[in-house]
């Protein structure tokens, strides 16, 4: 199995950005995802920006994947989508219907993001045909889902499960940043980048449940799929995406190469297995 | 070729049933089509004694039939691979049952829909998330859609620019509660109780909610033992959905996503008119018989009104009285179609 870094949900300063990645290029990990995945608002960096960073860094020698928006609404995102796709020298990941038909039309093969909603062998076929090569599993799809494609009669592309990380929940016009600060969405003040590892949310009762992050909303807790490493191994998943946070990401990369390289699966440090499990995502389910 | 709808002379209304009375009361009250679902999964309003046997829809198709109306079956949850054989039989069954068109959203579903029953239309429903001309496009190549539900997460102003493009006609919502999330991108039911509207057709299942009665007559909602909202004495309680609780962020107990409410685009109809919107939807197959009814009638009248005098559209109070009486938490709003809301 191989590790990818994920697309970078929140939003950072450019500095902060391109500091992480510096240190990212060294990290022990096969792919990277660029990109901003959540809010075409966030300028930190532009797409050329993002495409820049993609060229950069190539000299590490990770396969490097532009990430594409997950909701794509104005003509304005459009036209970066379409820059993004027309770039052709890096692999898009397809985030939404609008970046698998613009990747379709030019030909391009593409890494079929988690919010494309593929729930059998009959829809990823189709995809395959538009030029899918690998494909991240959605967020509430697990062990079972996969026994279910390779029971399928269709030739798998390369899976990506996430293994790491807040899970990317829910997609929304709103911003729930803004909201929370009493902001309107057209003044937000991109305050989002106070909050680099999102915005917690917590229960009447005090339970940590949600994290605000623009207008995506992700769980609370981290997912985390070091433990059943043997399992993920023995349903043929290809690769394990860890999506970076503002702290520890070094550590969190290391811990699951160290997992690859001894085959020794490490004890429980994120929060929730749920969805691999087959239960509520918020879950912890110890076998 | 696709043929420009443009020119299309009225808008159409859609209308929710859960039920046979329902179905009725929706073609009584001036319903263009009215939308159902099997008694199963396959449709996003799975809720136990709600929907149709072949029985019911037969009855339902020749009763809508018989005045000129149209039937729509929705079958627009995501199908496993081991279940997707169950899908593809409801298609079949929707077909054989004279249906006039499909609400779907699953790419493997609308594929078999197209090869195996060509001349049964295709709707892309409103959980396939489609919110640009890209990827209407891709709908309309692959599997020749007839017509695309939009989400609700665009505004006015870009509706109007979507349907400049002019790749199938459109769909949109015109009054009902609110998903505030783009449909089919939403997990939060499915984080907290393994049940979502994607694979199950069920937000917030039924099963999972628990009140709690409190001292002093405070009532707490919980779905799957997560804190929903709590409600003092007296005060209206809704239906606990993650996207609708009270939570606290920063320290402030809010409604961090959204409030109670519905979605009531009266205001806009001339615009949505004028853009070349092909129908407008009702929410609600899990409402009753006189939600059916009075939202439909409404919304007949109004359209009619407008028809006869577009010039000058000021929506009647009593009209957006009676509708914001069927609301949620009795309170509507122009939701993502005003700048304002996002």
């Amino acid at each position: 199995m191989r590790l990818t870094l994920g697309p970078l949900q929140y939003f950072w300063s450019r500095q902060r950005v391109l500091a992480f990645y510096r240190e990212a290029a060294g990290w022990p990990v096969d792919v990277i995802y660029l990109g901003e995945t959540v809010c075409s608002k966030r300028r930190e960096l532009t797409t050329r920006d993002w495409i820049a960073l993609a060229e950069e860094l190539l000299a590490s020698d990770r396969e490097i994947v532009l990430s594409s928006l997950a909701l794509t609404e104005a003509e304005s995102e459009l036209s970066a989508l379409t820059r993004l796709v027309g770039d052709g020298r890096f692999r898009v990941e397809a985030n939404d219907m609008s970046a698998v038909q613009l990747l379709r039309e030019r030909g391009l093969p593409f890494v079929g993001g988690p919010t494309l909603n593929v729930y059998n062998h009959a829809a990823l076929r189709l995809l395959i045909e538009d030029g899918l090569q690998r494909w991240v599993l959605g967020v509430e799809q697990g062990r079972a889902e996969i026994e279910g494609f390779r029971a399928s009669d269709v030739v798998l592309p390369e899976l990506e499960v996430i293994a790491w990380g807040r899970l990317p929940l829910a997609f929304s016009a709103r911003c729930f940043t803004a909201r929370a600060l009493d902001l309107a969405k057209d003044e937000c003040g991109f305050r989002c980048i106070d909050y680099p590892n999102g915005l917690p949310l917590q229960t009447r009762e005090g339970a940590a449940f949600l994290t605000l992050n623009g207008v995506q909303v992700q769980s609370a807790g981290r997912c985390d799929l070091g433990p059943e490493l043997d399992e993920l191994q023995a349903v043929g998943v290809d690769l394990l995406r860890l999506y970076p946070q503002a702290e520890g990401m070094a550590e969190v990369v290391a811990r699951f190469r160290c997992a690859l390289d001894s085959g020794v699966a490490p004890p429980r440090a994120g929060e929730e297995n749920g969805y691999w499990r087959g239960t509520a995502g918020m879950r912890c389910v110890d076998q | 070729m696709q043929v420009g709808f443009r020119g299309v002379d009225r808008m159409q209304l859609i209308c929710p049933a859960g039920s046979p009375p329902a179905l009725k009361a929706a073609v009584d009250n001036g319903a263009d089509a009215v939308y159902v679902g099997f008694r199963d999964q396959t449709n996003a309003r799975a809720f136990p004694g709600l929907n149709f046997t072949d029985a019911d829809l037969a009855a339902g198709i020749e009763y809508a039939h018989a005045r000129d109306r149209e039937i729509y079956v929705a079958l627009n949850t995501y199908a496993s691979s081991a279940r997707l054989n169950q899908w593809r039989a409801a298609v079949d069954r929707a077909a054989a049952l004279g249906a006039d068109a499909l609400i779907c959203a699953d790419l493997g579903v609308l594929d078999y829909g197209a090869r195996r029953h060509p001349g049964l239309r295709r709707h892309l429903s409103v959980q396939g998330s489609a919110t640009t001309h890209a990827a209407l496009r891709y709908y309309r190549e692959r599997f020749g859609i007839a017509r695309a539900v939009l989400p609700r997460v665009l505004s006015i102003e870009q509706v109007e620019r979507l349907c400049a493009h002019d790749v199938v006609p459109i769909e949109v919502f015109a009054f009902g509660s609110l998903c505030i999330m783009a449909e089919g991108r939403c997990q939060l039911s499915s984080y907290a109780t393994g049940v979502s509207p994607n694979r199950q057709g069920v937000c917030s299942p039924a099963r999972s909610v628990r009140w709690v009665e409190e001292p002093g007559g405070a009532r707490s909602a919980y779905l799957n033992e997560v804190l929903i909202d709590r409600f003092a004495a007296g005060e209206p309680a809704g239906y606990p959905v993650v996207c609708k609780g009270r939570y606290v962020v920063g320290g402030e107990t809010i409604h961090a996503l959204e409030e109670p409410t519905s979605l009531n685009t009266l205001d806009l109809l001339p615009r949505l008119e004028k853009a070349g919107v092909a129908a407008l939807k009702i929410e609600g197959r899990q409402r009753g018989q006189a939600y059916v009814a009075d939202v439909t009638r409404i919304c007949r009248q109004a359209l009619d009104r407008l028809r006869q005098r577009p010039q000058d559209w000021t929506p009647q109070a009593s009209w957006q009285r009676e509708l914001a009486r069927h609301a949620e938490g009795r309170q509507t709003t122009l939701g993502p179609y005003h700048r304002s809301w996002h």
